[in-house]
């Protein structure tokens, strides 16, 4: 059975301060929601593919973050670590209209999921 | 007359740029197959919607900007009906009705109604003076507004559309400021450094910014009197115009049964959903995509046209946007995705002395985005690379100098090469822009004087002495002239791959330009990445802070998370927190807290360090503020163990207590303590006081060591106990405790002002020489003491808790709550 992807609202831009990142909790782990200085967002794994480091705490340039465990560079938009590692923290689809970010998750079917302060 | 009868009968709805454009291209194709009748809702002929602006910035009048006259409907032969509102379209009787009761049949429709200005629903939005910026009515209303006396005007949207409202209200005379909801200006077309130069231009032509600014409400009773943000601040206005965004007008399409989402959907061929309707311009969406300028609509004409004229075969595939603002004299140009990501690179120019800023991002060898500030030339060049998706890596190299650079450019026999134009320049032309100093004031030099080294030159001829933009060009036209016997001198290593400047001159040139932000040093310096990387960022933060205590605003985004969550990152991304126990005491009270605390919040690990604190191991992020509020309220502040800065003061017993101590090290190790925390230093530091040379408290491997003998303190400098142990140099000897403060206060803000960051004092002594340093802190008396005095200054804005101010005021709060909960 194929799963569906559910969007779901997670907060406003302005919650995340730019080139920085806030982390949205769920059964399945964290995911990093990230800003650039440019008001792109992104959504990745919050668990880095070296050693499972907390990207959203890391220093973000560019679309990019670098890792505050050990420094490996991980691309915002593919996950993808970059320069010579190898690895793919994972992204999420997002959708940003006005202002509003909504992360799309595949989540299991079942009762309404509780966004705190949010629609869904 | 029976000729109309056999024509077919063409209704337009909307006398604007879209529609308009349409039957210009139809009549050339087919002049004589429709009887046209054009409705339109505005009093006007067709004019240069765009133009909008220079005729609010009064520099242009209406008539300059009409496109067709009504001698031109005339000698067409087109019924035009100005302010006459369609508001029904019968698709079965094939008629239209205007609003004053008009009825008209047709055997073709094109809808060409454009947008609406979306207004934001707040509170106060249809009070009077409030205005959109869409037609000729609202530039008169704002000018009327100007003219009879409005002072302040506001603003909402710090996009294209606000800041040319900005500028022109600007210009009539008032006080305006605008109010942006994201973090930068224009953040759709430009990127943050753009932005950044953008804001910066308007704040100088005394239009206020302000950012991150979400509106509550606009205010007043019987007229608009200011407006509310969200975070409480008001701002007086006369005159409140809304820019924050249009939207399709469908509401026509919509009554009549049409195929509506975000727009009129239309096919490849700008029909409707009806096949006797179509529809083109902003009104229109199609696949997916809607647009709101003016260049696409071009191409939809076309397409339109060729479709009414019976050529059903071509057809619009979407468009590729471009934007310039019309801001006079501030040239912005942005084309494409800028926004960089996997597989992309950027290409990023500066020239701080002619305000330019160039980026543009590469994809697979070809342009997917331009960013242009203040030089525009080759906006057109880049666009139109884009558009064709031409390969560019053959130009690579001279992409960014645009399309006139070296001679033939582009195209041609290949890339250019730079040093080839470097050879091509003139003997006038100027090539250190700060001191005036041209190419061949340095060529002649080189050879009259034997100069060998970069260094030579800026001695002899100033060239590249000051900012430094100029040097690549100074070391070409040294290549130049001295062949294979020059070498680039083993010159320092830049900063970071994002700047050829080293550590030392950015530093000097900080204070030199009095750069007061990241943003304007990345711009004076030509920084070549938008908004730099992890090692430049943390870098560039700490040197304007040494710099400009109590005026630069700290960069929280350029910290490493240690120092943003003022806790200690440890590999499981748990936190580590160490409480300040000065000069290593403390009492049961803080150590009951320090119990208290670990119980409640389950703390797996508790530890002594080795600089004499007590190290709180494992407590989850979102469980710092509460911790910290338990430990402020035992008194205990941060000990700032994360922190390039002032970590501990380790201190002996000294002669409170043991057999041999001469003086009372522990009192000396708080009295340093409290006088040095909460600085900022290039990297961390820390401190030991021993009360005898027994040296106990390890005194002589810390970066400032201080260990009693009878006849007072003897003080050394540059100790290491890290990974290459180092012991101190020594520095002198004072006779008392004041002595001693001063000398290690005036020694730090050395190391505060001089040190490259990262640098601990070890390496940095090393280099600049213990000599150096006992020159500057010990033999000069005026300069110590000026030293200190600059130490103490910088201490009154930086010994704040970093704990409480989170702990009990919110500070940053949102670092430390989940967004979102999820499931
Ligand atoms: C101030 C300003 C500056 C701009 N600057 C630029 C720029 O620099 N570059 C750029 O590319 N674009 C710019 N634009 C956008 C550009 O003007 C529009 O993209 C373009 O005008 C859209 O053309 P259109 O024909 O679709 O809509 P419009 O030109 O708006 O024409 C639609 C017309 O239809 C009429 N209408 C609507 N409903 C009805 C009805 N029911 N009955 C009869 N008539 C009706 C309206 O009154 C209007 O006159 C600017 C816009 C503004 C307002
Ligand atoms: S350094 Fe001297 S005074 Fe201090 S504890 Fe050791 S022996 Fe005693
Ligand atoms: S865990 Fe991210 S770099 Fe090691």
């Amino acid at each position: 059975m194929k799963e569906d992807i559910t969007w779901i609202e997670v907060g406003r831009v302005a919650d995340i301060p730019p080139a920085g990142a806030r982390v949205v909790k769920t059964p399945r782990g964290d995911i990093a929601v990230f800003r650039t200085a440019d008001d792109d967002v992104f959504a990745v794994r919050d668990r880095c593919p070296h050693a499972g480091g907390p990207l959203s705490q890391g220093i973000v340039h560019g679309a990019r973050v670098t890792c505050p465990l050990h420094n490996w560079v991980i691309d915002l938009a593919s996950g993808e670590a970059t320069g010579p590692d190898e690895g793919c923290a994972g992204t999420f689809p997002v959708q940003v209209e006005n202002g509003l970010i909504r992360l799309g998750l595949r989540l299991p079917p079942g009762p309404a999921l509780g966004v705190p302060g949010a629609a869904s | 007359m029976t000729l109309a009868n056999t024509k077919e009968r063409l209704v337009l709805v909307g006398n604007g740029m879209a529609g308009i454009r349409t039957v210009e291209e139809l009549l050339q194709r087919d002049p004589d197959r429709y009887e046209i009748t054009v409705f339109g809702a505005e009093p006007h002929v067709n004019y240069n919607r765009i133009m909008l602006s220079p005729v609010l910035a009064g520099e242009k009048t209406f008539d300059q900007i009409v496109l067709n006259d009504r001698s031109w409907y005339d000698r067409n032969g087109i019924a035009l009906l100005t302010g006459e509102k369609v508001e029904k379209i019968d698709r079965e009787a094939r008629t239209v009705t205007s609003i004053g009761g008009r009825t008209v049949g047709y055997d073709r429709l094109l809808l060409a109604t454009g947008s609406d200005p979306f207004i934001i629903p707040v509170p106060g939005r249809d009070l009077p003076g409030v205005v959109t910026f869409r037609d000729m009515f609202d530039v008169e209303a704002m000018l009327r507004k100007a003219a009879d006396g409005g002072r302040h005007a506001v603003v909402i949207g710090g996009g294209l559309l606000g800041l040319e409202a900005a500028n022109g209200l600007a210009v009539n005379g008032m006080k305006v400021t605008v109010i942006h909801l994201m973090g930068t200006i224009m953040e759709r077309q430009l990127d943050e450094a753009a932005g950044f130069l953008l804001q910066r231009e308007l704040e100088d032509r005394g239009i206020d910014v302000i950012t991150n600014a979400d509106t509550k409400a606009i205010l007043g009773e019987g007229h608009v009197t200011g407006v509310l943000l969200k975070d409480g601040r008001e701002i007086p206005a006369d005159l409140v115009v809304m820019a924050v965004g249009i939207r399709p007008s469908t509401g026509l399409a919509k009554a009549a049964g049409l195929a509506v989402e975000r727009g009129v959907v239309v096919d490849d061929h700008m029909v409707t959903s009806d096949p006797a309707i179509l529809a083109v311009g902003e009104c229109v969406q199609h696949r997916g995509a809607t647009y709101g300028l003016v260049a696409p609509l071009w191409e939809m004409a076309r397409v339109c046209a060729d479709q009414l004229a019976g050529r059903p075969e071509s057809a619009y595939a979407g468009s590729v946007t471009s934007t310039k603002l019309k801001v006079t004299g501030i040239d912005v140009f942005s084309a494409g995705d800028f926004s960089g990501g996997k597989d992309c690179e950027d290409i990023v120019f500066r020239d701080a002395a002619r305000g330019v800023y160039k980026r543009i991002v590469l994809k697979e060898d070809r342009i997917a985005g331009a960013v242009l500030y203040g030089d525009t030339r080759d906006g057109a060049w880049y666009f139109q690379m884009l558009r064709e998706a031409e390969n560019v890596a053959p130009l690579r190299e001279t992409l960014i100098f645009g399309q006139g650079f070296g001679g033939q450019g582009f195209g041609g026999g290949g890339a250019a090469n730079p040093k080839a134009a470097v050879a091509a320049l003139s003997d006038s032309a100027e090539i250190c822009g700060c001191n005036g100093v041209c190419k061949g004031a340095i060529t002649r030099a080189i050879a009259d004087k034997g100069l060998t080294s970069l260094d030579d030159v800026r001695t002899h001829t100033k060239a590249s002495a000051s900012c430094g933009s100029c040097t690549g060009l100074v070391e070409q036209l040294l290549e130049l002239s001295l062949g294979d016997g020059y070498q680039a001198a083993a010159a320092a290593k830049p900063l970071c791959k994002c700047t050829h400047h080293p550590h030392d001159d950015v530093r000097r040139l900080i204070v030199a330009g009095e750069l007061k932000s990241i943003p304007a040093v990345m711009q004076a310096l030509e920084w070549k990445t938008p908004n730099g990387c992890h090692s430049c960022r943390p870098a560039l933060n700490y040197y304007l802070l040494a710099a400009w205590p109590g005026e630069y605003k700290d960069d929280y985004q350029s910290r490493f998370v240690n120092e943003r969550v003022h806790a200690n990152i440890q590999k499981d991304g748990t936190y580590s927190v160490v409480p300040r126990m000065w000069g290593g005491l403390t009492s049961a009270k803080e150590l009951r807290a320090i119990a208290d605390v670990v119980d409640k919040f389950a703390i797996p690990t508790v530890k002594v360090t080795g600089g004499q604190r007590i190290d709180l191991f494992g407590v989850k992020k979102e469980d710092l503020p509460a911790v910290w509020k338990d430990l402020n309220e035992a008194g205990m502040v941060s000990g700032h163990a994360y922190a390039k800065g002032l970590r501990t003061v380790k201190t002996c017993v000294g002669s409170e207590w043991c057999r041999f101590g001469t003086q009372d090290s522990t009192g000396m190790g708080v009295k340093l303590e409290r006088m040095t925390w909460g600085t900022w230093t290039p990297h961390k530091v820390k401190l030991a006081v021993s009360g005898c040379p027994r040296n106990c408290a390890e005194a002589t491997i810390k970066d400032f060591g201080v260990v009693a003998v009878d006849s007072g303190w003897e003080l050394y400098v540059a100790g290491n106990g890290g990974m290459k142990v180092r012991e101190c140099d020594f520095l002198a000897k004072v006779e008392t405790e004041e002595q001693v403060l001063e000398y290690c206060g005036a020694f730090l803000q050395l190391y505060r002002e001089e040190a490259r960051y990262l640098d601990r004092t070890a390496p940095w002594v090393e280099r600049v020489g213990l000599d150096y340093v006992k020159k500057r802190v010990v033999e000069d008396d005026e300069g110590r003491r000026a030293l200190f005095a600059r130490f103490r200054f910088s201490q009154v804005f930086s010994q704040t808790d970093p704990w409480d101010e989170r702990a009990s005021r919110g500070v940053d709060s949102h670092e430390f709550a989940p967004l979102a909960m999820v499931g």
